[in-house]
């Protein structure tokens, strides 16, 4: 049997998709309303995912006491109330869809000390979900 | 291959101490969890069974057959009772998701007649949740944090 901890997160970010290695009609074709210059919002939902021995001490894989502060400071305090395209470096040279958002967290995430970062769920609507897991992202 | 899910709810209390620990360090630890009066929480439990179809009934697993191992190993035992006393099978451990999806676990595995359990998931509340799978060999909720 593997036991893997999930913990929900919520923030609330704006971003626009559009390639700068693209035409102005190719960016429309491609993002749609996705493309509008001023850009648009989400309240995206965050999971991660840990697994990892439960310790015997504690009955836990990881404290939340641990993960919670280490997601806010590596994660919601760059992305929370923020535009993804000015404002988080990576995205000044990646499309922030959601895909790559997951990607970037996982890569901002995986040096949890505690236990071992197992997967990145993001929710960029009830209708739209995304993740990636350690092996997909190794 | 197939999978079929059922839900459950169940409410209990509970509170996270270790007898080991110094007062200030179960604070430290656990934080408000660490309340000796306990706390509760509406638990929801999603059960997964993976296997073919039979032919005859078109089922993994009769849902109702399901239903009623649920209650009988997992609501009988732990719907409305404190986790820290009344589960003989937490006894000794800190009744944390982690350890209670275990249990369930457990619990569940030798029942399954039909199928294979898959998945036992358990929401403590919407934001955390533990998911117990067929993965290697079971540590029984022990083991050192690496």
């Amino acid at each position: 049997m593997k036991l893997s901890l999930t913990r929900r997160y919520d923030f609330a970010a704006s971003h626009r998709l559009h390639a700068p290695n693209l035409s102005d009609a190719e960016n429309q074709r491609i993002y749609g309303k996705c493309n509008n210059p001023y850009g648009h919002g989400h309240n995206y939902a965050l999971e991660v995912t840990v697994t990892g021995p439960v310790d015997p001490a504690t009955g836990m894989i990881a404290n939340l006491g641990d993960l919670d502060p280490f997601v806010e400071r590596e994660v919601l305090a760059a992305f929370d109330q923020k535009n993804l395209n000015e404002e988080v470096a990576e995205f000044r040279s990646t499309v922030p869809t959601t895909e790559n958002v997951c990607r970037e967290i996982f890569r901002r995430l995986q040096s949890f000390p505690a236990a071992r970062l197992e997967r990145v769920r993001i929710e960029e609507t009830s209708k739209n979900s995304f993740e990636i897991g350690a092996e997909e992202y190794a | 291959m197939i999978r079929i899910t059922r839900k459950v709810e169940f409410s209990a209390s509970h509170f996270y101490h270790n007898p080991n620990f110094s007062a200030e360090e179960n604070r430290r630890v656990f934080g408000k969890c660490n309340n000796p009066h306990g706390h509760g929480h509406n638990y929801t439990l999603e059960v997964t069974i993976a296997g073919e179809p039979d032919p005859a009934t078109g089922m993994v697993l009769d849902l109702k057959e399901l239903k009623d191992i649920l209650q009988r190993e997992v609501m009988d035992r732990m719907d409305h009772r404190h986790l820290n006393y009344e589960v003989p099978e937490l006894a000794g451990k800190i009744p944390t998701c982690e350890n209670i999806a275990a249990v369930i676990w457990q619990l569940l595995e030798p029942k399954i007649t039909r199928g294979k359990l898959d998945r036992v998931r358990l929401y403590e509340s919407p934001n955390l949740f533990a998911d117990c799978t067929a993965g290697f060999a079971s540590t029984n909720g022990a083991g050192k944090r690496a």
